[in-house]
């Protein structure tokens, strides 16, 4: 017993370490919402003396995060979930059916997704001008959906090549179709999967601002980065202001990760049932 | 790899339909008009552009020097992150998936590094690597006396800007090695218990090769991901002192937006999406040919 | 599946409003970059249309480098606003000027005598303005209307400096003397200088002042337009001053790069003797440490038959667009933000220096010593030279001046590496 423990106590700590490592500076940041522009040099506590948790209400009201919020709420539900109906049914036909060409097609997806191409940003703005859908919530939606899709079908695939076939062929001896296939079978496999897709691109639309900034000009359409905006003034930061908002900025994304490893654990769960 | 023929096959193209049809809107054309562009001498106004054929592709090739040492540069923050960043995160996933206490809480603390923007972890680690920031405070207090500038020394500063870029991106490599390892059916371990496998031979038989798949979506992931580092540059060094933190892209965005050759940034973006390519197609190919040989 | 569908199809329906509205001939809408502006902006804004009834609304989008992107694309499809900023050099607004997108506003400059036009510094008008036969072959004529001013200066802080015995009397006015008091500083374990030189521009500003001062001006018009090598002794000179500056350590460390935010905090902490800045840095400087003692340091001489001008010019401008709808509208509003009491009521809000010369007496003593050079025609701004040094050069020549301050290059290494860099653009551009 007594080995156990130690043994236990051996692995937290590199866990720890690496832990303290990573949460020091985000420590920092949420120490820093709570100072004040003339101390948040000079005083390098982690626990400042006299909190001043009225900045993050402050922030929040300065800045407008309402309508920012809801924006981009909107916008992570529609992009992640357009992403992951696209690139899922994309990555189901790639792993477990056949159809001409198939090899070319994947690899034309993998090798967007290996090509970054820095102003290409330009020629989409002009391509959205041509459609007239500049200054439209679709047309800061819709290039998002389609830049997530490439690493959404690498992904999902990766996962779903790993489902034995003979699951397929059970089903189908049953008189399954494809898509019950897919839906209710393999889908529910692939949650891992899932759950790092979802936290990956909810984290991209969340933070997303360039094209926000070159394809809107209205405020009400705008994302939440276009508040912390007013803080980054050309000259002046006002940091504690900067600070709070990045806090109040982070929180929903915590809890769609805290929700989303519970949903990845569930997954492993069900596996192991159908196993 | 076996795949059960359903009856008509060009029905299956409807699976791929709504992620080819963006793909023709949203990739295509703005990529032609990039490499419409990068055939041009244009800074991005102006309505008429010069067309030069060549011109920028063979200054950049075979002039720019500095465009290499920036690529240089970028390959070396990559290869950092692929070894130290890498090993590190599937260590600690393997820790996690094992089943330790707290296990929630470490994974919500490695996460939090890349949820921040790369404004916001560019001011905070400016603290920490400051003359009389953090790290030098921390090292005094160990006896070794520290009055570097991490991030303006010729020598520290690439390095400086590595161990940013792998704080930041840990978390990524965490939770994709963890997903893959909690895909692993637990069955295979329990037979293999079963056999009398000690951990290491667990890990080394069932562990890993189950695990390639993801070792290589992880492997690429990362080379791309480094080699398009920008923010944290731009935040910490501006790509100095000098031309020692210059990456890629810090080159193709000064060009675009800062002395507006927009032409030559677009030529620039196209020989580096290029490189990716290469680099990227050779990891897959590699791992191909050793599940061949595997299997 | 069918649910979720409908769902989705429903949620853009109801979220796919275009929001793009019929031209409203009562409105104008203003694209700015200045978020420490917003407020002021929209109570001006306010307080014009109380006034005249025409809306203005300001739209802001920061930070600088995507507003210049945003302004850069729209232009291509011809989306600009009625009013909006143009960030960049002289090459990129000549080729605004030239395409066509910015109005002429010289006939309204004019008008009355020269009323409007006379209004201003005449630093801040020439940076706005193309001369007839100017390099660009921009068509003559004044583009854009300055709403407040600024220089760069070295600044120094009284408290630091009276501990090594320095005040308003004794201050360096050679470079020798300020070297001097470079070394009495690091003696007495004071840190030195302090500037966001991993900013290009801010080393090369200051390079510039000190070029202009050692060979006169026509011998560094001569340099950019390629007749003199950048190797010449006297360009030899200017980058041996930053090598007297890093022989006496007076680099506080980490300077080299610093953006100029982190370099405002130190200055502003009483962590650094001296800064080098630009007006803005006033708010900047009294929302860190409103009790902060400093003053401004006249750049201490290399060579006593020149002068040695600083950078000083607009600080923010704006233009119209040639194609808006409201052009009458805009230059009304335009001149009336330009006026006495819109000008007085920026400055007290923002801290910045107005354009409008009037306004003088309404800024604080601090403000005024910044001011000096303008009204002593003693400025200098890239985009009023006759010639402008290609972007490339440029930029070598700050990362070269990096080089001697880490101890990388010598002077002389420094001077060959710019030169090539300068053979290789002329070379690549014929």
């Amino acid at each position: 017993m007594k080995s156990n423990f130690l043994r236990e106590i051996l692995l937290h700590i590199p866990l720890l370490i690496t832990a303290s490592i990573c949460i020091l500076p985000v420590w920092w940041v949420f120490a820093s919402a709570l100072k004040t522009q003339q101390t948040i040099f000079t005083d390098f506590s982690l626990f400042p003396k006299n909190p001043n948790f009225a900045n993050f209400i402050l922030a929040w009201k300065k800045a407008e995060f309402g309508t920012y919020f809801i924006n981009s709420v909107v916008y992570t539900i529609l992009v992640v979930g357009g992403i992951l109906l696209i690139a899922s049914f994309a990555a189901f036909a790639f792993s477990r059916l056949n159809f001409p060409l198939k090899n070319v097609f994947y690899y034309l997806f993998l090798a967007v997704l290996m090509i970054p191409v820095p102003g290409a940003i330009v020629g989409l703005y002009l391509l959205l001008n041509k459609l007239g859908l500049t200054n439209t919530r679709i047309g800061y939606v819709l290039p998002q959906i389609n830049g997530g899709i490439p690493f959404g079908i690498y992904l999902i695939k990766t996962f779903m090549d790993k489902i034995p076939y003979e699951l397929d062929e059970a089903a189908y001896i049953e008189g399954c179709n494809k898509f019950n296939l897919f839906w209710k079978i393999i889908f529910p496999l692939i949650k891992p999967a899932i759950g790092v897709l979802v936290i990956f691109n909810v984290l991209g639309v969340w933070n997303e601002y360039m094209l926000a900034l070159l394809v809107l000009s209205d405020k009400h359409l705008m994302p939440l980065q276009r508040a912390l905006v007013v803080f980054q003034g050309a000259h002046l930061v006002n940091y504690p202001l900067l600070m709070s908002g990045v806090i109040v900025t982070i929180l929903p994304v915590v809890i769609v990760y805290i929700f989303m490893q519970r949903y990845i654990i569930s997954g492993i769960i069900q596996g192991a049932l159908k196993g | 790899m076996k795949v059960v023929n359903r009856d008509n096959q060009l029905d299956n193209y409807l699976w791929i339909l709504p992620a080819l049809a963006m793909f023709l809107v949203f990739t295509v054309y703005p990529f032609y008009k990039v490499l419409q562009l990068s055939f041009v001498e244009w800074d991005g106004i102006t309505p008429h552009v010069k067309f030069v054929g060549f011109k920028n592709y063979i200054n950049i090739l075979f002039h720019n020097k500095i465009w290499w040492v920036s690529v240089l540069h970028a390959g070396f923050i990559t290869l950092f992150a692929l070894t130290v960043q890498n090993f590190f995160a599937l260590m600690l996933a393997v820790l996690v998936d094992r089943g330790v206490r707290f296990g929630n809480f470490y994974r919500l603390c490695y996460f939090l590094p890349p949820m921040l923007s790369g404004i916001v972890v560019g001011i905070m680690w400016n603290l920490v690597l400051n003359a009389d920031g953090l790290l030098n405070f921390l090292l005094n207090k160990i006896g070794i006396h520290s009055k570097i500038a991490w991030l303006a020394e010729p020598k520290t500063a690439l390095l400086s800007v590595a161990v940013i870029h792998i704080w930041k991106g840990f978390g990524w490599a965490f939770v994709i090695f963890l997903a893959g390892l909690q895909s692993i059916p637990r069955e295979l371990y329990e037979a293999a218990d079963i056999d009398g496998a000690t951990y290491k031979q667990k890990f080394y038989y069932v562990t890993l090769p189950l695990l390639v798949p993801v070792l290589v979506l992880v492997s690429i992931l990362t080379v791309l991901g480094t080699m398009q580092i920008y923010d944290i540059i731009v935040t910490t060094t501006g790509g100095g002192p000098g031309y020692h933190t210059e990456v890629p892209f810090t080159q193709i965005i000064t060009r675009m937006t800062g002395t507006s050759q927009f032409g030559y940034a677009c030529a620039m973006g196209l020989i580096f999406g290029i490189i990716l390519l290469v680099v990227s197609m050779a990891q897959l190919l590699v791992s191909t040919i050793k599940n061949k040989y595997q299997v | 599946m069918n649910k979720k569908g409908l769902l989705i199809i429903l949620c853009l329906c109801l979220f796919n409003f275009s929001c793009r509205k019929i031209e409203d001939k009562n409105k104008i809408v203003v694209w700015h970059w200045m978020s420490d502006k917003e407020e002021v902006f929209e109570q001006l804004a306010k307080k014009y249309y109380e006034q005249t009834g025409t809306e203005v609304v300001f739209q802001l989008f920061a930070p600088s480098e995507a507003y210049s992107q945003k302004v850069k694309t729209a232009a291509q499809t011809k989306s600009l606003p009625d009013i909006f900023g143009i960030l960049g050099d002289k090459r990129d607004f000549a080729s605004f000027v030239k395409s066509g997108y910015v109005l002429n506003l010289t006939e309204y400059m004019n008008a009355n005598n020269k009323e409007w036009l006379k209004r201003f510094f005449p630093q801040a008008i020439a940076v706005n303005q193309f001369l007839k036969d100017n390099e660009f072959n921009a068509p003559e004529g004044i583009y854009g209307v300055p709403i407040d001013v600024t220089t760069a200066q070295i600044l120094y802080n009284k408290d630091l400096l009276s501990r090594v015995g320095i005040n308003e009397k004794n201050l360096p006015k050679t470079f020798d003397e300020f070297i001097e008091l470079g070394r009495k500083l690091k003696e007495k374990g004071i840190p030195g200088f302090v500037s966001g030189w991993g900013e290009i521009w801010l080393i090369s500003t200051f390079a510039q002042s000190y070029a202009f001062n050692i060979m006169g001006f026509e011998k560094v018009m001569d340099t950019f337009k390629g007749k003199v090598s950048y190797t010449d002794p006297d360009w030899i000179k200017v980058f041996k001053i930053f090598e007297e500056m890093k022989k006496v350590d007076l680099f506080v460390p980490g300077t080299i790069t610093m953006i100029n935010k982190v370099a405002e905090q130190i200055f502003a902490t009483n962590k650094a003797a001296f800064a080098f800045n630009g007006s803005w840095c006033i708010n900047v400087y009294r929302q860190f440490n409103p009790n902060l003692n400093y003053g401004v340091l006249p750049m201490p001489k290399v060579n006593f038959k020149n002068s040695i001008p600083v950078w000083g010019g607009p600080g923010n401008s704006f233009f119209i667009n040639a194609n808006s709808k409201n052009k009458d509208k805009c230059v009304d509003f335009l001149k009336w933000l330009t006026e006495e009491e819109q000008q007085k009521f920026l400055a007290e809000n923002t801290g910045n220096i107005p354009a409008n010369k009037s306004c003088l007496k309404y800024i604080p003593a601090i403000s005024k010593s910044f001011v000096k050079d303008l009204l002593n025609n003693n400025t200098f701004h890239p985009n009023t030279l006759p010639v402008s040094e290609l972007p490339e050069v440029y930029l070598a020549f700050g990362k070269a001046i990096q080089s001697i301050i880490t101890g990388e290059k010598t002077a002389e290494q420094a001077a060959q590496e710019v030169q090539e860099a300068k053979k290789r653009e002329m070379n690549r551009l014929k």
